[in-house]
């Protein structure tokens, strides 16, 4: 497999030729990302191969705006009548849309250049190199793992083991010419087990990473797995009460990420966000810190420069629980009338959107262990299930699962619940933050606490 | 064929694959020793336009296109695939995938040749041979009825998708099939604003149709019903909390259906027995009122297919009669495993995946109640107008439904609208709740995608009105309403 500098400086060359190409065809402004990418994913399940899947795969993304009428167009096929067709598209159809007075790319002055950015180790090498048999055997190590842990799994959906590698060009008529690489490895165990009421319990656990010495071992990442999946037996719903709610990472995490849908300059100026004029207010608890930092080592989200080529920046979101900024691209600044904070994303297919990068809540001091401890009567939740949450109002409502507390204890597991609160309020409510943060994920934050929810059960 | 945009691999196409190329492809998958191959070649393009602030705010289009090649040797499966139609890249991934069989004696694939197939969509013009213009047009009808219709309507967004996907399957059974899978989908979003209170409503539907689509339903009818649904809910009120009755609206309801059933119904989950439905065909799983089909063969539904995409072709399946479990959807592999016949549920999101069990058109069809006798049944509840979406487990068949149009119903009546509801249950416990179904069945307008495994693909449902005796609403009023 070539290096990953030298098939970047081709993506960047096509790139090139491809912007050059849409500008001499009538564009006033043209932007071409070219992807490639690579992967091995494998899965097994009761102690046999189920799948091997490899591949490799290249795409070309282009916008053109025609004044301030914009398209974008997406091909697969990197062949001359293939890029052909991409830009005859893309100008055909910049020429259907009608002008936008927002529209337009950053100004020159504010894209990054290569001696700006951050070497943000994003690649191994070593990923790239994982074979199929290696692959199966983290695999199968992850599955054994579950099933030697307890005799009460008795099925598996499976155990998967993937490495991803791809590489990334943005070439822009602006000026601006930068790629990117990654690698990417996780694992992910799948058990059963019957529970006494006949029912199945289904659990999982995962890891993943950029490097590959950072992965957490198959047997760790089975036994977890097993662990999960074994304190679900006995799972029963609870009567309809008014309770506090501790969220565990993994919870936690699924709702920092209602969060930040809400928080993206696109998710403001369409009003399509209960955070519509609320910076510089009060948004969540004093001990509430949410920063967004593309800048991290070794991190999902980490990149050097954002989709429009602007220079990576950390971005304070909420302090103190003060919403501070929202995260935007230039479009979505322009419409709010205040600057680019550096969060663009190009998606495949050619247009640009706000994200956030890696988007954080910070740790505070106390364990996990703590929480529970000090938790007299609760619910621990462990996972949630459903899209019970209305973003331009903050309704959040989703099925959940995990345990009762009683006298800080975790007790009896729970299931077929449901748990409500409006988000603004939920998040205000957060009476406790641990400190059990992790990395593994673009969005993450430690466990929570919120003072007092409504369960809605039997 | 017709216009610009047709697969490479077809029949005038610059890389036209016949039954021959097919047969060597399939003699290198099966080298080492493979039990069973397929080539599934796929051309496919959409085209997106958003009208948004009352211009067409930007217009895309995508083209894709590749082969997946897939090699079986028992229940492992090896798969690649190329995005270029040059026999050495086809070769290529033959080779790769045909690697999960080494060792094995290599078996002889047999001689491909066309299927007939059916003609579900027969499209008279396809939306992609409509000028850009007559889209724009349709999305600015929607535009202007909507901001029309009420002054608190601060905002719409409308969106029109179109897609055709093109594809050549051929598989080591000497199965041969292509299909032209057109599809269009219009929605509309609005946000209605009342004194600080904020609230949006939504309405779209399509199918695999053409612009006529817009005879039936216009714009301006879904216009309406998102400003509607978006005043609706300016006054609504916070939703109970705890187990009540629960009255389904024909229709769009069946996405619950979908959920709590249809996936564990899906004949990989029952063959590795994950699934709460494994083993147990023949047993009573619903109430004796309910019979649940999954049919393909609906004219122009968004879930509708003339062959599968392992070469298979669907029919209607019946999954449950008179509450009696019949038999899983299945795949090829699933059919072999239960000696079944392969019924057409082989599906896959792209080339670049492989196909496993999936639903088209998932329907419990009606009942002989009268739907106004079904709502005056109930003294305390909820009708569930429209949803927003669901997820469920499938080894136990817990689910959780959030509504995004939901109304109490108290002394046989409906009054007051209400947000923030979700539905949460058990799909076979649910089902068995089933004591009354309307006479009034109707198939959902064509929105819906389902999600299994990272893979999505589009569905229809259908279901008349239903009841369902105690149900547990996740609201946030614990007391009272």
């Amino acid at each position: 497999m070539s290096k990953p500098e030298a098939e970047a400086q081709a993506l960047v060359d096509l790139g090139r030729s491809v912007v050059e190409r849409a500008i001499e065809g009538g564009a006033d402004v043209a932007e071409a990302g070219v992807q490639s990418g690579s992967h091995l994913s494998v899965k097994v399940r009761m102690g046999e191969p189920e799948l091997v899947e490899e591949a490799g795969s290249r795409a070309l993304g282009l916008r053109v705006m025609v004044g301030q009428r914009v398209s974008s167009t997406y091909t697969s096929d990197l062949s001359e009548a293939g890029q052909r067709t991409l830009i005859e598209d893309a100008l055909e159809l910049a020429r259907l849309s009608e002008s936008d007075e927002f529209a337009g790319p950053p100004d020159p002055s504010e894209l990054s250049s290569p001696s700006q950015w951050a070497d943000l180790e994003t690649f191994d090498e070593g990923v790239s190199q994982i074979s199929a048999d290696e692959a199966l055997s983290r695999a199968l190590q992850g599955e054994r793992a579950a099933f030697d842990f307890d005799s009460r799994i008795t099925n598996s959906e499976g155990a998967s083991f993937t490495r991803a590698r791809g590489v990334s060009a943005l070439v822009t008529s602006g000026g601006f010419a930068g790629s990117d690489h990654g690698t990417y490895a996780s694992i992910v165990v799948n058990p059963v087990a019957d529970d006494d009421d006949g029912k199945k319990r289904s659990g999982y656990h995962w890891s993943a990473s950029r490097y590959y010495a950072d992965l957490e071992g198959s047997e760790a990442v089975g036994k977890e797995a097993a662990r999960r999946t074994i304190a679900q037996l006995g799972a029963r719903k609870l009567p309809t009460q008014e309770l506090p709610v501790i969220f565990d990472k993994d919870a936690a995490r699924s709702i920092l990420g209602l969060f930040a849908g809400c928080v993206l300059g696109g998710a403001i100026w369409r009003k399509s966000s209960y955070l519509v004029d609320r910076v510089g207010t009060r948004v969540a608890s004093d001990l509430v810190d949410i920063l967004d930092d593309p800048l991290l080592p070794r991190a999902p989200g980490s990149r050097a420069f954002d989709g429009e080529g602007l220079l990576s920046r950390p971005n304070v979101v909420v302090e103190g629980g003060v919403l501070k900024t929202y995260l935007m691209d230039t479009y979505s600044a322009r419409k709010l009338e205040l600057s680019s904070t550096g969060s663009a994303s190009r998606s495949s297919a050619g247009g640009i959107s706000p994200s956030t990068s890696n988007l954080i809540l910070k740790a505070n001091t106390p364990s996990r262990d703590e929480l529970v401890a000090q938790t007299k009567h609760g619910l621990y939740v462990t996972g949630m299930m459903g899209f019970g949450f209305n973003a331009v109002t903050g309704d959040f409502s989703r099925g959940a699962s995990g345990f009762l507390i009683e006298d800080g204890e975790l007790s009896h597991p729970v299931s077929e619940v449901t748990i409500s609160l409006n988000l603004d309020q939920l998040l205000q409510r957060i009476d406790a933050v641990a400190n059990d943060l992790d990395q593994r994920t673009a969005i993450a934050s430690p466990t929570f606490r919120v003072s007092s929810m409504t369960l809605a059960g039997s | 064929m017709t216009g610009r945009y047709h697969a490479p691999f077809a029949a005038q196409g610059s890389h036209t694959v016949d039954a021959d190329i097919a047969d060597r492809l399939l003699r290198i998958a099966l080298e080492k020793g493979g039990d069973y191959a397929d080539l599934f070649f796929e051309y496919s393009v959409s085209g997106s336009y958003a009208y948004d602030e009352q211009i067409l705010k930007s217009a895309r289009r995508a083209v894709s296109m590749g082969l997946g090649v897939r090699v079986m040797k028992g229940d492992a499966t090896g798969y690649a695939y190329c995005e270029d139609f040059s026999f050495d890249a086809m070769k290529q991934a033959a080779d790769t995938a045909a690697q999960i069989a080494a060792g094995g004696t290599p078996v002889a694939p047999l001689e491909v040749s066309m299927r007939d197939t059916p003609s579900r969509y027969p499209v008279s013009v396809e939306s992609f041979e409509v000028d850009g213009e007559a889209k724009k047009a349709i999305l600015e009808r929607a535009d202007r009825a909507a901001r029309a219709s009420d002054p608190r309507v601060v905002r719409v967004d409308a969106s029109f998708v179109e897609s055709i996907r093109e594809v050549l399957i051929a598989n080591s059974l000497g199965h041969m099939a292509h299909d032209r899978q057109p599809l269009i989908r219009f929605g509309v979003r609005v946000i209605a604003e009342d004194v600080g209170n904020r609230q949006s409503g939504s309405s779209g539907g399509g199918g695999r149709m053409g612009l006529d689509y817009f005879d039936g339903q216009t714009p301006e009818w879904h216009a309406e019903q998102a400003v509607q649904q978006a005043l609706v809910m300016l006054d609504a009120r916070e939703a109970p909390a705890g187990e009540m009755d629960v009255v389904l609206a024909p229709g769009d309801s069946g996405i619950l259906l979908h959920e709590a059933v249809g996936h564990g119904l899906e004949a990989d989950f029952n063959r590795k027995e994950t699934s709460n439905y494994s083993g147990r065909v023949g047993e009573e799983v619903a109430s004796a009122l309910c019979t649940v089909v999954d049919d393909a063969s609906l004219e122009g539904s968004r879930g509708s297919i003339n062959v599968d995409d392992e070469g298979q072709l669907p029919t209607r399946s019946v999954l449950i009669e008179g509450g009696i479990l019949k038999g899983y959807m299945q795949d090829r592999h699933s059919a072999d495993f239960f000696g079944a016949t392969p019924d057409g549920h082989g599906r896959r999101q792209s080339f670049r995946s492989h196909p496993m069990p999936r639903m088209t058109n998932t329907m419990l069809l009606g009942g002989q109640d009268a739907p106004e006798d079904i709502i005056r049944s109930v003294s305390r509840g909820v009708y569930a107008k429209k949803f927003g979406g669901g997820q469920v487990d499938i080894s136990n068949g817990d689910f959780v439904f959030s509504l995004t149009e939901g109304y109490l119903i108290e002394d046989g009546k409906v009054t007051a609208p209400l947000k923030g509801v979700n539905l949460i249950g058990n799909g076979p416990d649910a089902m068995r709740n089933v004591v009354m179904l309307g006479h009034d069945f109707e198939v959902s307008d064509g929105i819906w995608t389902c999600g299994k495994e990272g893979q999505s693909v589009p569905v229809g449902v259908g279901c008349p009105t239903i009841k369902i005796a105690s149900m547990t609403v996740g609201g946030t009023q614990v007391a009272g309403g």
